[in-house]
């Protein structure tokens, strides 16, 4: 067993461990601690195969940026300390049922993409070329990106603006929290 | 050297555990956390083939960089809209969310 490969059982088996950490947790927050390995094993996966710029951009803005909002969020609306909605038997069997035939239909197709002959191909380009693609001849994407980056601030700062005037009104005429609308 | 399919069913695995947590988590929070799942393992098959494909390592790169952006724009608005169903209910549960106009 090469280096390689140990490395990838010790970071698959902590991926796939928090993520069934993320799915059996009863609390919000746990779910996010676990969701933070996962993230974390990914980006160093990244750097396993080879790419050192999408790993660096997985740590930033999946573990800086992301898991933070979410953290924030599950803050923002738990109504205490602990609290867990219940899930009834009926959906987890179901839910287990569906996930399990997607599994087995992904991994035999995995299986049959892996018995072609792979090629060691060098390692994908770092972040010199991958810069120069992103403003020449992968322009399309880029921009794509960017205008949706500033639609979903806009948006997104639209409904927060909208939210928190429903909050004062709601406040200041003492209406019941789900029947005001400004 | 890793073998291809060996990533893919990590990939396959994690795919199989987001969409596990979007169909039994209540907590809207918890299903956006699914979605997360799922999308990382998009990602990692993406980078796989841009390890393993020699015609595919720049576009691969690429594919990933956008998912990893829009799954951040789509964290920041599922959430503004998390916290307005929450002031409008009080609750997060989804199985609430059964009006359009609440």
């Amino acid at each position: 067993m090469t280096l390689d490969l140990a490395l990838f059982v010790v970071l698959a088996s902590v991926i796939a461990a928090s993520a069934i950490g993320v799915v059996v947790s009863h609390t919000i927050v746990r779910s996010a601690v676990f969701l933070l390995f996962t993230l974390i094993g990914v980006a160093f996966l990244y750097f396993l195969i080879g790419a050192e710029f999408l790993g660096a951009a997985q740590l930033i803005v999946y573990v800086g940026g992301t898991l933070v909002l979410l953290v924030f969020g599950g803050m923002l609306t738990s109504g205490g300390p602990f609290q867990t909605l219940k899930v009834r038997r009926l959906e987890w069997l179901f839910g287990g049922l569906v996930a399990l035939a997607i599994f087995a239909a992904l991994a035999q197709v995995s299986l049959a993409l892996g018995q072609r002959p792979t090629t060691d191909a060098p390692l994908p380009p770092g972040a010199g070329p991958l810069g120069v693609a992103f403003l020449t001849s992968h322009l399309l994407p880029f921009e794509i990106v960017s205008v949706h980056l500033l639609v979903v601030l806009v948006g997104a700062a639209y409904l927060a603006r909208t939210r928190k005037r429903a909050a004062l009104g709601s406040e200041d005429s003492a209406s019941p929290p789900n029947g005001g609308t400004p | 050297m890793i073998p291809l399919s060996y990533i893919l069913i990590l990939s396959a695995f994690l795919f199989a555990c987001g969409v596990l947590c979007i169909a039994t988590k209540r907590n809207a929070i918890g299903i956006l956390m699914g979605v997360e799942l799922v999308l990382n393992a998009a990602n990692i098959n993406f980078v796989a083939f841009a390890r393993y494909v020699p015609g595919f390592q720049m576009d691969g790169q690429v594919f990933a960089v956008m998912v990893i952006v829009l799954a951040a724009a789509e964290a920041a608005v599922a959430l503004a809209i998390i916290l307005n169903f929450y002031n409008n209910r009080n609750t997060v549960d989804v199985d609430e969310a059964t009006q359009l106009r609440g």
